[in-house]
C-alpha cells in the first residue's frame, strides 16, 4: 500500500497540485527567450531544489533536514526526494506534526552550531511556530550581543496554490520581511531556487525561503555554471529579468512568470516594460528597484498576497521616498484580493492577480499614451 | 540527617577567584581553618526523592567540606546579588522586568555540581543566578541589569537575555515555553555530534503546561535525545498557584511515558545527586523530567508584590523550615566543617563583592549609539537600515 500511495504521487504531484493541472490560468509559464545565458540543459524547481540541498548537505556536515514526510515519503512535494537514502536518518529528519516543537529544536540546534533546513509542509503552518521564527531565532543575535548566531533555514511553499481554500493560500512574504533579524528569500526560475537555497543554507543567519507549490514542477533553462555545485546567488540582489524602459515593474516568485507575459502583452502595444525579479524580499534591493524608476519614472509592483501592509507597499514607498522627483506617475499596486482566498474557481481566479491586471497597472502608469522613444 | 565524615581540614592558599571556581572541585578555597577538605562526606538528603517510571536514586549523597562551603558561598552570592538587583531596580537604575530567584539558589547550585560546561543549560527569565552559575561575574550581570556595555549582553539584551555560549549557558528567554524546544534542540546537535553530553532545560510550574513542552518531549523521546526537563516548580506562575493552573501538579509525572523524578529543590545536595542520575540516565536512555520543588521568596517580578496571591506567613515559613543556604550553613556547623564566625565573614565578604561590582558596573558607560544597528545579522551584506526617521539616521549592516 505504502509502494501505491508513493507512485501516485509522484506521478502527478501531491494530491493538492492535481487542481493545479486543470487550472492553466494560474500556471506561470517561463519564455526560453529571455535573458539566461545559452542553456542547452532545462531543470524543473522542484530539481532544482533537490540538487541544491543535496550539493550542500554533501559539502556540510552540519548540514541537516527536518519537517513532516521529508524522509520516508521523499517530501510531501519531492523537494526531498532521494535524501533519506542517501543521508540516512540521522540527517533528514521526519518529525510529527508539531511546528512549534520542532521549529523550536531546529533553532536550539542551530543555537549550538548545526545548519538546520526546517521545512513547513505550507508556510500556513509556520504560523503554528512562528514565536520560534521571530523570538527565538530572528532576535537572539542581537538581544545576546553577537553570542547567540542561528545558521537555519525555514523553507516551504508560501502563497495560493490552486483551489486549496483561505486557510491553506496565504503567503507570508510581507510579515517575515518586516522583521530585522531575519533574511526572506523568494525564487522565482531553477537558476534562482540553486542560487538561492544555496546562499540561504551557507549564510549565518535565519532565513525564510519562501518557495512556490505550482513552481515546483516549471522547467527552467540551467547554465553549467548554475549546475556547478559552487554555485550561488548573493542575497540581497534582484534580478532585471528583463530590460526596458517605459515602465518598472516588480515582482516575485510566481508573479515574475505573470509579469513577463504582460511585458510580452505591452511591448505589442509599444510599451516596453522593464520586469525586475526581487529575488531577495529582505534585504530589499531598494537600489535596482530605484535605478530601474529612475530609468523608466513609473512603477507597478505585482504580488500575490494581501494588498495592505504589503511587499507592494514597502516598495512603492521607498520609491516615493527616494525618487520622487522621477515619477512621471502614480505608483500603482497590483495584490491579492482583500479577502481571504475562496475555493469557487471564478471567485478564485478573481483574488489573485491575472496578467490582465498587470498590463492595465502598467497602462494606467503609462497613461495609456506611447513614450516617443517605445516605438523605436 | 544520619552522617559520616573522616579526617581534618588541611590549610590551602587563599586564592580570589571569581565564584566559579568557588564550586569547581579542582580549585582551592581557603580562609583561615575552613574546611577545604576534599575527603568524602556523605548526607542524606532532608526527603526521599519520589520517581515515575524509574528507580529513584539514593538518599546519600557524596560530597566534601570543600563542596559544602562552594555552596555556601555560591549560594550567599547569588542571595546577596538579587537582593541588591531589588534595590538598584527600587532606585530605579535597573528598568522593565526583573525576576529575581532568590529561595531557587539550590537548584542552581546543586545542578553546577553535578555537570560540566560542555552540558547546556536553557532556562527562561529568571536567569541572573543560572548564569552565575555557569561562570558569569558580577560585573555582567549588574552592567547587563542597568544596561551599560560591561554587560553579558552589552547592554542590549537586559535581565532575560543572559548569555554565556562558552560555558555552554544558552540564555535567558522571555516567551513562556520557549526555551524547551530549544533546549531539546541542544541535546539533539549534542546527539548529532556524538558529544556525551546533555542539556537541561529548566521551566517552571506556568510553563509545565505549555503544549511545546509535550511537542519536543515526544520528539526527545522518539529520538532518544540527552535532554533534561527540570520544572522549578515554585508553586505560582505569576499570580496563579499551581491548583489553579494544572488540573495535575504532578509536573514529574506529566511527561507520562518519559520518566519523572521529584526532587526537594531546597536541598542543594538532592538536587546534586537528581541531576547526576538523570544525566546518566538521559545518555543511556532519552529524556528524563525532574520536579524541582523550590520556592520564591519576591513576588514573580519587581512588579508584583508577591504577597496578594499567598500569605506573609506562607512566606517566611519557607524561609524559616527550608531556606537552602540556611541548610547548609546548618550542615558545616553541625559537621564542624566551619564556625560561625567564618560564615558570616563569607557572608561579609560576598556582600562586599557585590557591592564592588555594582560600583564598577555603574561606572561602565551605555552603549555608543552606533550599537543601535549592531549584532542584526552576522552578515549584513552592506544593507542599509534605518531609525526612526530614515531621512536622518540611517546605517550600513556590515
Amino acid at each position: 500500500m505504502f509502494g501505491v500511495v508513493r507512485q501516485k504521487v509522484s506521478a502527478g504531484g501531491s494530491p493538492l497540485t492535481i487542481l493545479g493541472q486543470t487550472l492553466p490560468f494560474l500556471r506561470a509559464v517561463a519564455s526560453p527567450l529571455r535573458s539566461y545565458s545559452s542553456a542547452a540543459k532545462e531543470m524543473t524547481v522542484r530539481d532544482a531544489l533537490n540538487s541544491a540541498l543535496d550539493e550542500e548537505m554533501s559539502a556540510d556536515p552540519r548540514v541537516f533536514l527536518m519537517g513532516e514526510e521529508v524522509g520516508e515519503y521523499q517530501g510531501a512535494y519531492k523537494i526531498s526526494k532521494g535524501l533519506l537514502d542517501k543521508y540516512g536518518p540521522d540527517r533528514v529528519l521526519d518529525t510529527p506534526i508539531t511546528e512549534a516543537g520542532f521549529t523550536g529544536i531546529g533553532v536550539g540546534a542551530a543555537y549550538h552550531g548545526l545548519k538546520p533546513v526546517v521545512e513547513f509542509m505550507t508556510f500556513n503552518f509556520s504560523m503554528q511556530a512562528i514565536d520560534h521564527i521571530i523570538n527565538s531565532a530572528a532576535k537572539s543575535n542581537y538581544m545576546s550581543a553577537g553570542q547567540l548566531s542561528v545558521p537555519i533555514v525555514f523553507r516551504g511553499p508560501n502563497g495560493a496554490a490552486a483551489g486549496v481554500g483561505a486557510q491553506h493560500s496565504q503567503c507570508y512574504a510581507a510579515w517575515y520581511a518586516s522583521c530585522p533579524g531575519l533574511k526572506v528569500l523568494a525564487p522565482y526560475s531553477s537558476e534562482d531556487a540553486r542560487g538561492l537555497l544555496k546562499a540561504a543554507i551557507r549564510d549565518p543567519d535565519p532565513v525564510v525561503f519562501l518557495e512556490n507549490e505550482l513552481l515546483y514542477g516549471e522547467s527552467f533553462p540551467v547554465s553549467a555554471e548554475v549546475l556547478d555545485s559552487s554555485f550561488c546567488l548573493p542575497i540581497g540582489k534582484a534580478k532585471i529579468e528583463k530590460e526596458g524602459k517605459d515602465v518598472t515593474i516588480t515582482a516575485f516568485s510566481k508573479m515574475v512568470g505573470l509579469a513577463l507575459q504582460a511585458a510580452d502583452i505591452l511591448a505589442k502595444e509599444g510599451i516596453n516594460a522593464e520586469v525586475i525579479n526581487l529575488r531577495s524580499i529582505r534585504p530589499l534591493d531598494r537600489a535596482t528597484i530605484n535605478a530601474s524608476v529612475r530609468k523608466t519614472n513609473r512603477l507597478v509592483t505585482v504580488e500575490e498576497g494581501f494588498p495592505q501592509h504589503g511587499i507592494g507597499a514597502e516598495i512603492c514607498t521607498s520609491v516615493v521616498e527616494e525618487s520622487f522627483g522621477y515619477l512621471d506617475a502614480p505608483v500603482e499596486r497590483i495584490a491579492g484580493a482583500d479577502v481571504p482566498m475562496p475555493y469557487a474557481a471564478n471567485l478564485e481566479r478573481t483574488a489573485v492577480p491575472q496578467v490582465e491586471d498587470i498590463v492595465r497597472a502598467a497602462k494606467r502608469a503609462c497613461y495609456r499614451s506611447m513614450p516617443m522613444a517605445a516605438a523605436a | 540527617m544520619a552522617l559520616s565524615r573522616a579526617a581534618s581540614s588541611t590549610p590551602h592558599a587563599n586564592l580570589l577567584k571569581p565564584l566559579a571556581a568557588a564550586i569547581s572541585s579542582s580549585s582551592s578555597f581557603f580562609r583561615r581553618s575552613i574546611s577545604t577538605d576534599t575527603t568524602p562526606i556523605t548526607v542524606e538528603t532532608s526527603v526521599p526523592f519520589t520517581a515515575h517510571r524509574c528507580e529513584a536514586p539514593s538518599r546519600t549523597v557524596e560530597t566534601t567540606g570543600q563542596e559544602l562551603v562552594g555552596f555556601f558561598r555560591l549560594m550567599a552570592l547569588m542571595r546577596r546579588a538579587e537582593i541588591a538587583a531589588d534595590s538598584l531596580y527600587k532606585a530605579k537604575l535597573i528598568r522593565g522586568f526583573c525576576h529575581l530567584y532568590d529561595g531557587q539558589e539550590a537548584v542552581a547550585i546543586g545542578m553546577e555540581a553535578a555537570i560540566t560546561k560542555k552540558d547546556c543549560i536553557i532556562t527562561a527569565y529568571r536567569d541572573h543566578c543560572t548564569f552565575l552559575g555557569r561562570g558569569g561575574t558580577l560585573l555582567e550581570v549588574f552592567s547587563e541589569l542597568m544596561g551599560r556595555q560591561a554587560g553579558c549582553s552589552k547592554g542590549k539584551g537586559g535581565s532575560m537575555h543572559f548569555y554565556r555560549k562558552e560555558a555552554g549557558f544558552y540564555g535567558g528567554h522571555g516567551i513562556v515555553g520557549a526555551q524547551i524546544p530549544l533546549g531539546v534542540g541542544l541535546a539533539f546537535a549534542q546527539k548529532y555530534n556524538k558529544d556525551e553530553s546533555v542539556s537541561f532545560a529548566l521551566y517552571g510550574d506556568g510553563a509545565a503546561n505549555q503544549g511545546q513542552l509535550f511537542e519536543a518531549l515526544n520528539m526527545a523521546a522518539l529520538w532518544d535525545l540527552p535532554a533534561i526537563l527540570v520544572c522549578e516548580n515554585n508553586h505560582y506562575g505569576m499570580g496563579t498557584a499551581e491548583w489553579r493552573a494544572a488540573k495535575s501538579p504532578s509536573y514529574y509525572k506529566r511527561g507520562d511515558y518519559v520518566p519523572g523524578l521529584k526532587v526537594d529543590g531546597m536541598d542543594a545536595l538532592a538536587v546534586k545527586q537528581a541531576c547526576k542520575f538523570a544525566k546518566e540516565h538521559a545518555l543511556k536512555n532519552g529524556p528524563i523530567i525532574l520536579e524541582m520543588d523550590t520556592y520564591r521568596y519576591h513576588g514573580h517580578s519587581m512588579s508584583d508584590p508577591g504577597s496578594t496571591y499567598r500569605t506573609r506567613d506562607e512566606i517566611s515559613g519557607v524561609r524559616q523550615e527550608r531556606d537552602p543556604i540556611e541548610r547548609i550553613r546548618k550542615l558545616l556547623l553541625s559537621l564542624d566543617l566551619a564556625t560561625e564566625k567564618e560564615l558570616k565573614d563569607i557572608e561579609k565578604e560576598v556582600r562586599k563583592e557585590v557591592d564592588e561590582a555594582i560600583a564598577q558596573a555603574k561606572e561602565s558607560p551605555m552603549p555608543d549609539p552606533s550599537e543601535l544597528f549592531t549584532n542584526v545579522y552576522v552578515k549584513g551584506y552592506g544593507v542599509e537600515s534605518f531609525g526612526p526617521d530614515r531621512k536622518e539616521v540611517r546605517a550600513v549592516l556590515p
